[in-house]
């Protein structure tokens, strides 16, 4: 048997250097002679960060490097693949194992284990197999089965897919498209990104299935041009299947022909809005229009356009391979299948994990996630959603991922970005975060979101100014609930949410600033005094040591002294501190 | 300064009579000059009949697009949730107030531009930094400092 050497190299991994640890391993193969015997397999990233991700197989198992830096390559070579004996001290360790253990890895199954620039490794991996599978069948049947898994739309908004289908393949006309949503905008969501670096042809197989499905011959892809990785393997992956006859003319020997174009995004978060997204690929302002008509009868250049998102199509060969009541086993009631969520902030292990819905937020955290980061500040919260989620706090963790559960909370499943929060994170900051994000985002079409937000934004500016009334809560409240009764499109209707379910779930932090005028987490700068309080601190010195410009005077066994003159007020001081000890 | 406008022409030609063309024209014009001068937008609409108000109105209605020369470097930083959580806008503060730039600007002498971007997908690194499509994770102010000689020495 061959040996196989994986090397992560998503733009994680290659951010990492990456490409240099591949380097350093063909060049050492070769040295040693072992490059026949070996192939290098350039992967897409695997979902953990954990710098370069090496895994080695050989006849007598598979074992998993991680932190791998260049220079350890050559004890790799020699020890493992040489003598057999794998090097103990870079193996991956148990929180490796634990962010694994916990996951079911079907949209990700191929992410990190083949390599997304050649169409062989896909299809060895059993690529292609459902779209051959799915031209034994009427287009209706494919629908059918699609309606029967109860696959639900994974961009936010949890439509059921299979009823898209039905309606655009019903609707009338004799050009369709299929158009696939990579307008990834959410801060802190990654997932789709992380297909299309991974397992693209997966995308692309999923288009053509529904593009046989609902009578479509041309789709596009609107991707985000902050993803050229993600961009130049889409159009590898397109290549290749053109060159192999999956997409093209005559999709094998079928009297089925599809074509995929890319179109690429230009910055505009309201883009993933489809809508908005729709405009866009006609080289227009990505400005939302109202519907109905729905895109399903009126969508491209006013044809029936079927808009489905990266991690819908990548789900569809996987429910055409083994059957709607497989798919539908996974998951609760009404949500099926598996989610996949980007973790973040926090917690020990950051990065994809997929989960069965019904899965507890609790349980992502402490299972995969491995707990906190920092244990000795607690958790205080966490952020599902994106810009259009809410944060919850930990009295809400044990309720299920579900779309139903996470919009009772007041939240949305959004795209699965997730942040969790510590004790040092003010939830008036982060409303204010994200109220920036959707001020600036606003396309500016219409009145409440356009007008609304940015009044809300400046009342929770003068809150975390220290400048705070109290009628403010109620005007937040109140603009909010119009905000989202009102707006146009789905930007508008849920931007008010972070700032909604603080105030629901956190408004002792919003007392603090308008009565107390001081930030419990010590994040508002306005209402920060740069003092040592005593009581907390260990005279530890981080303080001392990250400061940039030299204004903290510190001795072993002493309380560090804040020289104001000197002070750039950088908070590098806050954020080192463990203890909360300045506030 | 005068724009050599020969870039465009060429670009011009490739899109005639395709649909939906003015974005990815306007890309590819950005791409060649590093932003899309004002001889080039009033080129596009005489060649191809688009009024110029439209051309700017997509100009400025997408992020991507500049209008003025950019600096030699591009300093991006992530504003995502992570980022922000871990400590993003103090770099983003920290960087404008030692370049003396806002988000947006260029210095004077041409060296750096300052950017935000909403999430680069590197959550697990944050905060993220990139300069010149280098990525620079878990970011401190002391390492900023560092970054910025090492990118002013690079002509």
């Amino acid at each position: 048997m061959e040996i196989k050497v994986l090397i992560c190299m998503g733009t994680s991994g290659l951010s990492a250097g990456a490409e240099e640890v591949a380097r350093t391993f063909e060049s050492e193969l070769k040295r040693k002679n072992l490059i026949k015997k070996c192939k290098i397999i350039r992967t897409g990233d695997r979902g953990l960060f954990r710098d370069t991700l090496v895994d080695i197989i050989t006849p007598d198992g598979r074992v998993t490097y991680e932190y791998v830096k260049p220079e350890d390559v050559s004890k790799i070579v020699d020890e493992h693949l040489l003598q057999g004996r794998p090097v103990k001290r870079l193996q991956a360790g148990k929180d490796y194992k634990q962010f694994f253990a916990g996951q079911l890895r079907i949209v990700l199954s191929n992410c990190g284990e083949i390599n997304p620039e050649d169409i062989d490794d896909y299809i060895t991996h059993g690529g292609f197999n459902a779209l051959k599978k799915v031209f034994s069948m009427v287009p209706d049947k494919v629908v059918d089965e699609i309606e029967k898994s109860g696959l639900r739309g994974r961009g936010g908004a949890g439509f059921p897919t299979g009823l898209k289908w039905k309606f655009c393949k019903n609707a009338k006309g004799d050009v369709k498209y299929v158009v696939c949503n990579a307008d990834e905008g959410d801060p802190g969501a990654f997932m789709d990104r992380s297909v299309l670096e991974g397992d693209p042809q997966s995308v692309i197989e999923g288009m053509t299935i529904a593009g046989y499905a609902i009578g479509a011959t041309e789709g596009f892809v609107y991707c985000r041009a902050e993803y050229p990785l993600a961009i130049k393997r889409l159009g590898m992956a397109i290549s290749q299947a053109k060159e192999k006859g999956f997409l093209g003319k005559n999709i094998l020997n079928n009297e089925f022909s599809f074509d995929i174009t890319i179109k690429q995004g230009a910055g505009a978060f309201v883009c993933g809005e489809e809508t908005a997204l729709l405009a866009s690929i006609e080289g227009r302002k990505g400005m939302p229009r109202p519907r109905p008509p729905f895109p399903a009868q009126e969508g491209l250049w006013g044809k029936p356009t079927l808009i489905n998102n990266v991690e819908t199509f990548a789900n569809i060969r996987h429910i055409m391979m083994k059957g709607a009541e497989w798919f539908s086993s996974i998951g609760t009631e009404k949500s099926k299948g598996t989610k996949v969520f980007a973790l973040a902030g926090k917690v020990k292990n950051t990065g994809l994990v997929e989960v069965p819905m019904g899965t507890t937020i609790r349980e992502l955290i402490y299972g995969p996630g491995g707990g906190m980061m920092k244990k000795r500040i607690g958790l205080k919260g966490v952020q599902i959603g994106g810009p259009s989620g809410g944060c919850l706090p930990e009295s809400l963790l044990d309720i299920p991922i579900d779309y139903e559960s996470i919009t009772q909370t007041g939240a949305i499943m959004g795209s699965g970005g997730m942040i969790v929060m510590d004790k040092k994170t003010c939830m008036v900051d982060m409303a204010r975060f994200f109220l920036n994000f959707t001020v600036a985002e606003s396309c500016g079409k219409c009145v409440p979101c356009r007008v609304g937000l940015k009044r809300m934004l400046e009342v929770i500016e003068k809150i975390t100014e220290g400048k705070g009334k109290k009628e403010h809560i109620n005007f937040l409240h109140e603009m909010g609930i119009t905000i989202k009764n009102t707006a146009l499109c789905g930007l508008g209707n849920t931007a008010p949410n972070p700032v909604l379910t603080t105030l629901k779930y956190f408004p002792n932090e919003y007392q603090a600033h308008i009565k107390n005028k001081s930030c419990p987490a010590h994040v508002c700068l306005e209402l920060l005094k740069f003092e040592v309080i005593k009581e907390n601190c260990v005279k530890c010195g981080q303080c001392y040591k990250a400061c940039p410009v030299g204004a903290i005077d510190w001795k072993k066994k002493e309380y560090p002294k804040i020289n104001k003159e000197k002070c750039i007020k950088c908070k590098s001081c806050i954020n080192a501190c463990d203890f909360m000890a300045i506030q | 300064m005068k724009v050599d406008l020969s870039d465009t022409r060429k670009i011009i030609q490739q899109y005639r009579k395709k649909k939906g063309i003015l974005i990815p024209l306007l890309q590819e014009i950005q791409a060649d000059y590093g932003y899309v001068p004002k001889e080039s937008v009033d080129l596009i609409s005489k060649e191809l009949a688009i009024y110029p108000v439209e051309i700017y109105g997509i100009l400025t209605f997408y992020a991507q697009f500049y209008l003025t020369p950019r600096g030699r470097h591009t300093i991006k930083v992530c504003q995502g949730t992570a980022c922000h959580v871990m400590g993003g806008k103090e770099i983003l503060d920290y960087l404008s107030n030692k370049l003396e730039i806002s988000e947006g600007e260029t210095t004077k002498d041409n060296m750096f531009s300052l950017e935000r971007v909403a999430c680069l997908g590197c959550c697990g690194m944050a905060p993220v930094v990139v300069v010149d499509n280098n990525f620079y994770g878990r970011c401190t102010i002391q390492k900023l400092d560092k970054l910025l000689e090492k990118y002013q020495e690079i002509k």
